[in-house]
């Protein structure tokens, strides 16, 4: 093992630690997802003191990058106007991610559906034959 | 000079804290280095610590140094450098490892940097190019302009900022703070990034 990797294991573990000591029972490992599917995505959100969940819910467009530094992007369709928000996907901000769906895909990146609307969108995503 | 120490630069990686903020790093590979000379004022001049640091094997060192080592009593080494002024009382075959340093300290890190060959004007000193790429301009979209005045003067001024070699300076980059500390596997994260390729040595001291 490199120095490297030890040292993004170190960070990957410290991060893992932190949410188990803040999440307790509910701690869990993220489940593998992909391009194409829709996930809910629970985000920590700091006011002042306080700590609070809040659900983004969107389709993932694409991951990048790899090891400590990997994100993937989140696209969903907030009162008509498209949002798209990038996670680190170690990031102890996230508490979990949850896959709503699977979409059928294949392509890795799927900055297709930003001109798309709605329907379309979930025709290209259906499991069809 | 409080602390020095010799490192191997290994590469970039991020950390988070724990309110969720990402921390671009350096890994560095430091020490443990070994004092292998001491000169004093009385018989150098100066004072200075000579410490060595990446261990190499018996066979690839030459006569002269092994002598320098053996006389020393430390193990051959690929790279001996002397820090001027340190300020703790050292002695011939002690060991400096990265716990001379701690999480928050500010440090001074000193490498080479990467070297980036013959370079325009652009690239090297961030000048702006001359004028536009349309109306008639023809083939000076990268060109550093005039260099010089008239037939008064007639020369140009010299030490003018032309194209040449860049990179591989000595850099040295302060006021670097250190994330991490791990003296079981030596080695010691910095924020931020260095001077240098991956596997070039390093000077780290505060």
């Amino acid at each position: 093992m490199t120095s490297l990797q030890y040292i993004e294991q170190v960070a990957k573990d410290r991060v893992a630690a932190t949410k188990k000591a803040k999440d307790g029972d509910k701690y869990q490992e993220f489940p593998e997802f992909g391009p194409g599917d829709t996930v809910n995505v629970a985000v920590r959100v700091i006011e002042g003191e306080k700590e609070r969940i809040q659900n983004y819910k969107g389709i993932v467009l694409g991951i990048q990058g790899g090891g400590i530094s990997k994100t993937f992007n989140v696209r969903k369709i907030s009162n008509g106007i498209g949002v798209e928000r990038i996670f680190p996907f170690h990031s102890p901000m996230i508490q979990s991610i949850e896959v709503l769906s699977k979409g059928r895909v294949r392509r890795a990146k799927l900055y297709y559906l930003r001109g798309m609307s709605d329907k379309k969108t979930r025709q290209k995503l259906a499991n069809r034959k | 000079m409080k602390a020095a120490i010799l490192g191997k630069k290994k590469g970039m990686t991020s950390y988070f804290t724990a309110d969720g903020t990402h921390v671009p790093c350096t890994v560095v590979e430091a020490g443990p280095c070994y004092v292998s000379q001491v000169k004093t004022n009385e018989t150098d001049g100066y004072n200075a610590v000579q410490i060595t640091f990446d261990e190499k094997s018996d066979k690839n060192v030459n006569k002269p140094l092994k002598g320098h080592f053996a006389k020393a009593g430390v193990k051959p080494a690929y790279v001996l450098k002397e820090f001027r002024d340190l300020q703790n009382d050292l002695k011939v075959g002690e060991s400096l490892t990265v716990e001379q340093f701690e999480v928050g300290d500010f440090i001074k890190v000193k490498g080479t940097s990467k070297g980036k060959g013959f370079q325009g004007v652009m690239k090297r000193y961030n000048f702006k190019g001359v004028g536009m790429a349309t109306h008639g301009q023809k083939n000076r979209q990268r060109h550093p302009g005039s260099i010089g005045q008239s037939s008064d003067p007639s020369r140009v001024m010299k030490g003018l900022r032309m194209a040449g070699r860049m990179g591989g300076d000595t850099v040295t980059i302060a006021n670097m703070e250190v994330v991490d500390v791990f003296p079981d596997k030596n080695i010691i994260l910095i924020k931020g990034s260095v001077p240098g390729t991956r596997n070039s040595y390093l000077e780290i001291y505060k």
